[in-house]
């Protein structure tokens, strides 16, 4: 079908520019899957719960003037009242502000451990990509035996070790961030070393090496970048599958605890009086499903919109 | 093109590139090879053309790899300026990048997407940034887009912005831009559409009178290649079967296998339809991995005896012409009409 | 724009009248289609040629019916095989038309078959869901199909799967799945554009031995004026959805009538002589965004006068003989009295 791709490259005439006509803009690969991007309903919606819940991490404060912390048992199960618009816990806590604060954690953690992932996926990902043979062969390996562990269960058996350690709030934090980057990089960095693979084999990449550029230079200036989007898109998803994690875990009572905020806590506390109230768990809850199913969607429309198959 | 000095600039000797076929996946082992070049020989003068034809799967683009150092010889040697290519590393190597450049067939994969003009054929100046300080780049590389015939004021667009046409010219900016004394052509024009391919022909032999440049231009476009070569190489299954002068080739072909393809050229004169004596060669080219013994061509040939099979014809000067012809048999056939 | 003169008496085998064709794009309208028409008659060959962007391939699609629509659309126009408008017909009907009355090869023969069956269930798959021929009838109808494209050995290759087979063989199984039905139209686009210059010729004599022993209509649509020169009787140009030139095939390589075309025949190289400077075709293609206007050609016409170039669409010129030419100058060209 020539005929249709050349429609698609035909060229501006050169006397428009030379009296100084307006120049076309440049419409790249990336340009092009924002066009689709903008025209998506469903990414919109995804980008504004995922700034909704960023602001929120950031500064809670702004979505209630109540204190999580501030607790009184005589609310207990209590009404809504004035900020509290989902009404009072079982220890009389205000269970919106409880869910608003617990933000934070679960983002940082999601963040932190996506980028973790993201930092281990892409070393090893593009250099495996690149170089080939042996280190390949070795990375391989190692992706098929981190990814038979199973996340959550790895998960448990390392946060127990850290939980028997006595470690704090900070030193939680941190440990979720590494355990899950660790344990959740394998995919993304399967899928960027089988882009870089691809773009390994172009052209242009040939024609680099015959002016006589170095690894690097081919490696992070020519293929990273045209290899690249496949990567965000594992990214994006991974992020909600690790504030999942997050809250599993602390549910399952090895991830944070109290007196520290998180979805994943607040739920494990509601459902044991979860036929008494319903509201303080279906809170929490709500909050942990729509921020992953927002990065589960960002995730999924940036895909679509870059492969030109599904246009 | 008849501005050969005669001074031979490459020169190379019996080259050989076989792709192991190997089984196994944690044990490799090596159950063949494809023979892709087989013991290619050939001179390159200064300042002139030698065309390289034949089918796919011939090792045409091997040779290109090879030559640009893409790919290692499993043998033979290339000599440029003295020196053999296959030796050199570090900072020879690099030197060698600066004196022998490549244009590549498809203008569209050729060029980073993501790169501007400007990136593009500046890159060369950034790798080897003895050739032109940093101020001077952007002139220098204006000087190049305007030297293949496009407009300097395109440097900041993306190559998606151009058509065929002008993305192959890109290239064969790019490719300049260390004012190489060699450029391997692979395929440059069989992209493009026909009036395209003209301009970018005329291009090529415009650069080469002003730059004294020496070409290797593989093709399968028999036509083209005659047009812009001095010489010509005819490639069939990693081997050279026949090469001479452009006119030694396409008028006094000694070789069953250059006949053949020579006159299945279609002549774009429908009213030599009828007196067209079109050699028909009959089934398709071997695998590489399993040539045929002796004479590779002997299967599809016409001419084949015993001897063919037992016995590789060298590529010697036969006694019918004087230029070198692989084929115990060769004789003149005059087959363009 | 008319091909030839209404013809009073008999129909043809398939004539596309005056056909449009738009594309939706996100840049605007893309013309690629403007007014085409063009006749096919039992047995002979026509020839398609222009560049790429000119059309020739989406006539072919709408004619097989397998434009997108969206982003393609036509306004206008009518495909009619044996005198029944095929763009007027309801999808069913016209189904059963495309790929057995009319049916298309393709230019990559590797990505029309499909990899995970063998050759002869895919040659012998039309003819059970057609047909309704049983599993066994069809498979040995398939040998002699593939016996029919000369595919040596066809009985023990039925079996074989699309990788197994060369480039030509395996074109030479399109082929034959393409002629599965008798189709009394072959729309060959760019059939040997991919393959070498040996098996190139093997397949246009194929080509041309099928079309006599049938007495199909084909269609070429192709870039290469040496295989037009070889196996056409007419030749449509075409240049920025227009057919710019129709003539005799003879007839057009002796004096072209249209600049374009003179163009294209003097830029080629020549195998039977070196030459000195190729002659070139100024510019580049039009954008079909934005097409020129009048003479769709005039910013790269060397012959270009103002104003009537620029101005005026030049009407496809009856030369005689069911020539056309959609040139203003087309009779002093022919004269040769045309100078830059």
């Amino acid at each position: 079908m020539s005929d249709l791709e050349s429609i698609a490259t035909v060229e501006t005439p050169k006397t428009q520019e030379r009296q100084g006509g307006p120049e076309s803009k440049p419409r790249s690969a990336t340009a092009d899957a924002w066009y689709e991007l903008r025209r998506k309903p469903l990414f919109w919606i995804a980008v504004l719960i995922t700034l909704v819940v960023v602001v929120m991490a950031l500064f809670p404060s702004l979505f209630t003037p109540n204190d999580p912390g501030a607790c009184a048992l005589g609310r207990r199960l209590a009404d809504p009242t004035g900020a509290a618009i989902f009404g009072y816990d079982v220890q009389g806590c205000d269970v919106f502000a409880k869910a608003v604060y617990g933000t934070r954690n679960s983002v940082l953690i999601g963040f932190g451990a996506a980028f973790v992932a993201g930092v281990i996926a892409m070393l090893f990902g593009v250099t495996a990509g690149y170089f080939g043979r042996w280190w390949d062969a070795i990375v391989s390996r190692v992706i098929d035996i981190v990814l038979g562990l199973p996340l959550l269960l790895a998960g448990i058996v390392f946060m127990k070790r850290v939980s028997n350690a006595g470690w704090g709030q900070n030193g939680r934090i941190t440990a979720l961030i590494f355990i899950l980057g660790l344990l959740g990089w394998t995919t993304a960095a399967r899928v960027i070393r089988s882009s870089v693979i691809t773009t390994k084999q172009q052209d242009y990449v040939a024609a680099a090496r015959m002016l006589g550029a170095g690894n690097g230079r081919i490696m992070w200036r020519h293929i990273l970048p045209n290899a690249l989007a496949p990567f965000i898109v594992i990214i994006t998803m991974a992020l909600g599958a690790f504030i999942a994690a997050e809250a599993t875990l602390s549910f399952l009572g090895v991830g944070l605890i109290p007196p520290s905020q998180s979805w994943g806590l607040d739920i494990s506390e509601a459902r044991n009086y979860m036929r008494e109230d319903f509201v303080p768990l279906a809170v929490p809850s709500a909050f942990l499903a729509l921020t992953v199913l927002a990065f589960i969607i960002l995730g999924d429309t940036i895909r679509e919109a870059f492969d030109p198959k599904l246009r | 093109m008849a501005n050969s000095t005669g001074e031979v600039i490459l020169s190379v000797d019996n080259l050989v590139k076989h792709f192991p076929i190997t089984q196994g996946i944690l044990f490799k082992k090596k159950i063949g090879a494809v023979q892709a070049v087989d013991g290619v020989s050939f001179e390159l003068h200064r300042g002139e053309t030698l065309g390289i034809v034949g089918e796919s799967g011939c090792g045409k683009s091997t040779l290109a790899k090879l030559l640009m150092r893409l790919e290692h010889p499993t043998a033979g040697r290339a000599v440029l300026n003295g020196r053999d290519i296959f030796k050199l590393s570090g900072g020879e190597l690099r030197r060698l990048r600066r004196n022998v450049q490549m244009v590549m067939q498809d203008p569209y994969t050729s060029l980073n997407p993501r790169k501007t003009v400007g990136d593009i054929i500046g890159e060369p100046f950034e790798i080897h940034t003895e050739v032109a300080p940093r101020g001077d780049r952007q002139r220098r590389v204006q000087e190049l887009l305007e030297l293949v015939g496009l407009n300097p004021e395109h440097i900041n667009r993306y190559p998606h912005q151009f058509s065929g046409g002008q993305r192959q010219r890109i290239g064969i900016a790019r490719a300049l831009a260390l004012k190489p004394e060699i450029i391997v052509c692979d395929e440059p024009v069989s992209a493009l559409d026909v009036s395209i391919q003209a301009q970018v022909v005329n291009l090529l032999e415009k650069l080469q009178d002003e730059l004294k440049l020496s070409y290797i231009f593989i093709a399968h476009d028999l036509s083209v290649v005659r047009h812009i070569s001095d010489r010509v190489g005819v490639m069939y299954l990693g081997k050279i079967v026949e090469i001479g002068t452009e006119e030694e080739i396409y008028e006094r072909p000694t070789h069953p296998y250059t006949q053949a393809l020579l006159s299945a050229v279609p002549v774009p004169d429908p009213d030599a339809r009828a007196h067209r004596d079109v050699i028909r060669l009959e089934g398709d080219v071997p695998s590489p991995a399993n040539p045929p013994s002796g004479c590779r061509f002997r299967t599809r040939c016409w001419k084949a005896q015993e001897k063919c099979a037992l016995e590789e014809p060298l590529l010697i000067r036969r006694a019918v012409e004087p230029h070198p012809s692989a084929c115990h048999f060769a004789e003149l056939k005059h087959v363009v009409a | 724009m008319q091909v030839e003169t209404a013809r009073p008496v008999g129909r043809h085998l398939l004539e596309v009248r005056d056909l449009f064709v738009e594309f939706h794009t996100r840049d605007g309208e893309a013309k690629v289609i403007n007014g085409v028409s063009y006749h096919l008659d039992p047995g002979e060959t026509l020839a398609v040629l222009g560049e790429s962007g000119s059309g020739k391939s989406v006539t072919a699609q709408a004619i097989m019916g397998i434009l997108d629509m969206p982003p393609a659309r036509i306004p206008s126009g009518q495909i009619l095989y044996n005198g029944e408008d095929l763009l007027a017909m309801p999808e069913e009907k016209r189904r059963a038309i495309r790929g057995s009355e009319i049916s298309m090869i393709f230019q990559d023969a590797l990505s029309a078959l499909n990899p995970v069956f063998s050759v002869g269930w895919q040659i012998s798959e039309t003819l059970r869901v057609r047909t309704g021929m049983s599993k066994a009838d069809a498979l040995k109808r398939a040998a002699e199909l593939m016996d029919l494209v000369k595919i040596p050995a066809a009985k023990a290759r039925i079996k074989d799967y699309p990788h197994q087979f060369s480039g030509g063989m395996r074109q030479r199984v399109m082929i034959a799945m393409a002629l599965a039905m008798d189709p009394k139209v072959l729309i060959a686009d760019e059939p040997t554009t991919a393959l070498d210059v040996t098996v190139q010729a093997q397949i246009m004599d194929l080509l041309a031995d099928l079309r006599r022993d049938l007495n199909m209509g084909m269609i070429l649509i192709t870039h290469d004026l040496g295989v037009v020169a070889d196996v056409a009787d007419r030749i449509a140009v075409m240049y920025a959805g227009r057919i710019i030139e129709h003539a005799d095939v003879h007839a057009i390589y002796k004096q072209p009538a249209h600049p374009y075309t003179e163009g294209l025949i003097s830029s080629i190289p020549r195998l039977n002589s070196k030459g000195q400077e190729l002659a070139t075709i100024k510019g580049l293609p039009p954008n079909l965004m934005r097409l020129p206007s009048g003479c769709k050609y005039h910013p790269r016409c060397p012959y270009m006068q103002q104003p009537i170039c620029t101005d005026v669409v030049p009407p496809a010129l009856d030369l005689g003989g069911g020539r056309t030419s959609a040139c203003h100058f087309a009779k002093e060209m022919l004269d040769g009295q045309l100078h830059r």
